[in-house]
């Protein structure tokens, strides 16, 4: 009979999830599973609401991309509304984006991973937090807490304020760009920059230390999903779906937000809150697939800025084809900062940027929207039907996290194979363990907000994963 | 209160006959003013502030919220102040601890009676529930809170009744009803239970005798009536006096 072995809590990521790994009989890993432990129901307690409620009620899903939550609803919204929003405010809408995107991937990078990626994996947990990189390498943490305060001061300087800002409404934004807050954006940027010049050296330099991870870190062929623009390049806000296979060539480019239904299904599992989506051609569980920074890196044919385009460039040689090892999506974010940088600067500059022509004003015409966007951990679906009098009937949230679902736990078992050593755990396989999912960035607290079933603690699964015993 | 009714207020105490003034004492102010007058308006007149939510000038007191209760030495129970009239000689306290207490009580039960999620409501930052309950240093509510299911009437092409944001002040049922002369409005059913409804539990895009003209969502405290598309904390309500809290 498989034995367990349960990791409990999952530290550094957004929620609560915990681990568990199954031995075989010979006392090999047979299987392991990431358990999403909380639970949430926003799609429930959504119905009957008006749909211009929806933006700031799924803002409150989390704490760490609202903002990608608020643009995926906001674009749901538009649909219904079937109106063209303003150009000006679209741009303030990706300039938002920008903000998120540096704030989340600072986080990400240099408080979340930077203590594996800079004291080690084998390093003790007590001294792998930031608290310790700030006295052992004060220059590095700064950098993150800065370069996160830049991101977030760009939300504010838009919005007012840094988290749930209630601010993208449908058809455009509530407020328009002051002229002198567009200035002292502008003049905050090259700091960033900077920040992100010494990021990339180091990052480039420890790759040496980690070829071991890179190699066993959910490394593995899986198909890629992600945004692309009309060329084919790196997409946050705008464009369609596009989906790769894992030698890189492109299965499907969407041509619009409702063709998603053709090509991606959920299926749900008994262990976990999570749903598992799956590609619809291959089916399940065969139709894996990821999102988020390596596979947008993946899935593009380069980035529409200078920079962040070479960096690309430097992205895609790590290997041949789509990069499968999730631990470069550390390198991913820094590229995709970059993006975010350089396109917020763009951005800033254009003359209309402060126009005040920000809201397109209309009843709601249609009796279902969809919108999706690139977050900060990969594609999110926001996909409403509302009745004629606009109330909220049904409401399907796909998130990033969940897409990523099926190759976590894939992910998982490479990590537990290589690294869990008979029947108990060393420091270096729990980390490594957690490493492995902290790779993905999941957020647990977005990925739960469906209603499902009742969730079982722990199980004990036979080969089959079929299950013989729970508490 | 407006300077211009404050005037009012003067103007007419001294068009009155000296038998007909009554002397009182409120939080240790000593007053004099009209029999006719309520405590809460002979307050307003002297700047001391008495909280209400179901009281709106321009349209009848109906004593339904209890917010402005105050104390009158020597009378066991609180009154409401919008509706008492004073006596001669009688000493009211309208921020006793007692008054407070209860005030505080109140409060909680209205925002334990429904749904009140401030953070995702169309009122939020301009809902006078909420300035209620902040200045009143209320930040958690002592009663489980019921949360019940109630449906949406979005029908209206211009207007949104949330029955889940709603207090029963009543001030749409009365408004509707004096000023615009229409009583599209009225309180169904009984005690918990009690629900604001159109034309006899109509629909409202089918309630006939709605003019329309839009008096009940701006009358409204809360994030109970509110105009379509507002996204949250856009519904600002359209009043010549802010709240009144
Ligand atoms: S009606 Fe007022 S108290 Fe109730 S949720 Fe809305 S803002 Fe809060
Ligand atoms: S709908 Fe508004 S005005 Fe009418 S009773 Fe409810 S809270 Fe008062
Ligand atoms: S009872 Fe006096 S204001 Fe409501």
């Amino acid at each position: 009979m498989d034995q367990p072995i349960i990791i409990e809590p999952i530290t550094r990521i957004e929620g609560h999830g915990k681990i568990s790994i199954h031995l075989a009989p010979n006392g090999e890993v047979a299987d392991a599973k990431l358990h999403v432990t909380q639970f949430r129901g926003f799609e429930t307690f959504c119905q009957g609401r008006p749909f211009a409620e929806m933006i700031s009620l799924v803002e409150r899903i989390c704490g760490i991309c609202p903002i990608s939550h608020s643009l995926a609803s906001a674009k749901a919204c538009d649909d219904i509304l079937g109106i063209r929003v303003p150009e000006t405010a679209q741009k303030l809408r990706v300039l938002l984006n920008c903000g998120e995107f540096i704030q989340s991937h600072a986080l990400s990078f240099f408080h979340l991973s930077g203590p594996d990626l800079i004291l080690g994996m084998d390093a003790p947990a007590e001294k792998r937090n930031l608290f310790h990189m700030l006295q052992s390498h004060p220059e590095i943490a700064k950098d993150g807490i800065r370069l996160r305060q830049i991101g977030q001061q760009i939300i504010e300087g838009l919005t007012g304020k840094r988290i749930h800002p209630a601010w993208v409404v449908p058809g455009g934004v509530r407020t328009p760009l002051q002229e002198h807050e567009r200035d002292t954006l502008l003049e905050r940027l090259p700091e960033a920059q900077a920040i992100l010049e010494r990021a990339i050296t180091l990052f480039i330099e420890s790759l040496k230390k980690w070829q071991d991870e890179i190699e066993h870190f959910a490394n593995f062929p899986t198909l890629f999903v992600a945004l692309t623009n009309s060329s084919g390049q790196l997409e946050h806000v705008h464009g369609n779906l596009r989906c790769i296979d894992e030698n890189g060539a492109i299965l499907e480019q969407c041509q619009t937000a409702a063709a998603y239904q053709d090509i991606i299904g959920e299926a749900s599992e008994q262990y976990s809150y999570l749903k598992s989506p799956f590609y619809i051609p291959r089916g399940y569980p065969a139709g894996m697939y990821r999102v988020g920074p390596a596979a947008r890196l993946n899935v593009a044919n380069g980035c529409p800025t200078p920079w962040a385009h070479t960096l690309w460039e430097q992205f895609r040689l790590f290997a041949q084809g789509p990069i499968l090892s999730s631990f470069y999506n550390h390198f991913a974010r820094l590229v995709e900062i970059v993006y975010c940088l350089e396109t917020a600067e763009q951005l800033l500059q254009e003359s209309n940027i402060t126009s005040k022509h920000i809201r397109a004003h209309a009843q709601p015409n249609y009796h279902e929207g969809i919108g999706i966007v690139e977050a900060p951990r990969g594609t999110l679906i926001h996909h409403y039907n509302v009745n004629t009098d606009g109330l909220i009937e049904r409401v399907n949230l796909i998130v990033a996290t969940g897409n990523n679902n099926l190759a976590m736990n894939k992910g998982l078992v490479q990590v537990a194979k290589k690294w869990v050593k008979g029947s108990s755990l060393s420091e270096g396989a729990i980390n490594r363990l957690q490493a492995v999912i902290r790779a993905f960035d999941p957020c647990l607290s977005c990925s739960t907000h469906a209603v499902r079933g009742p969730v079982t603690a722990i199980e004990l699964l036979n080969y089959d994963g079929k299950l013989l015993d729970s508490i | 209160m407006t300077d211009h009714r404050l005037q009012n207020s003067v103007r007419q105490r001294h068009s009155l006959h000296p038998e007909d003034i009554v002397t009182l004492v409120i939080d240790g102010q000593q007053l004099t003013a009209d029999p006719n007058d309520t405590l809460l308006t002979i307050a307003q007149a002297h700047n001391i502030h008495i909280p209400t939510l179901c009281f709106l000038e321009g349209i009848s007191a109906y004593g339904g919220c209890r917010v402005c209760l105050v104390e009158v030495e020597g009378y066991g129970k609180l009154v409401p102040a919008c509706l008492t009239h004073p006596a001669e000689g009688i000493i009211v306290r309208t921020q006793s601890p007692r008054v407070i207490e209860y005030r505080k009580k109140i409060v909680e039960l209205l925002l334990s009676e429904r749904n009140h999620i401030c953070s995702v409501c169309v009122t939020n930052g301009h809902c006078e529930l909420q300035q209620l309950a902040s200045t009143l240093g209320i930040t958690h509510i002592r009663y489980p809170g019921l949360f019940p299911s109630l449906a949406i009437d979005a029908s209206n092409t211009r207007f949104i009744h949330d029955p889940n944001r709603c207090v029963l002040c009543s001030r749409c049922v009365r408004v509707c009803a004096e000023i615009e002369g229409a009583h599209t409005w009225d309180i169904i059913h009984r005690g918990i239970k009690s629900r604001v409804s159109a034309d006899l539990n109509q629909p409202w895009k089918e309630a006939v005798t709605c003019t329309g003209c839009g008096k009940c969502v701006q009358a409204c405290p809360t994030g109970a009536l509110s105009e379509q598309g507002k996204a949250v904390g856009e519904m600002l309500k359209k009043r010549y006096t802010e709240s009144t809290t």
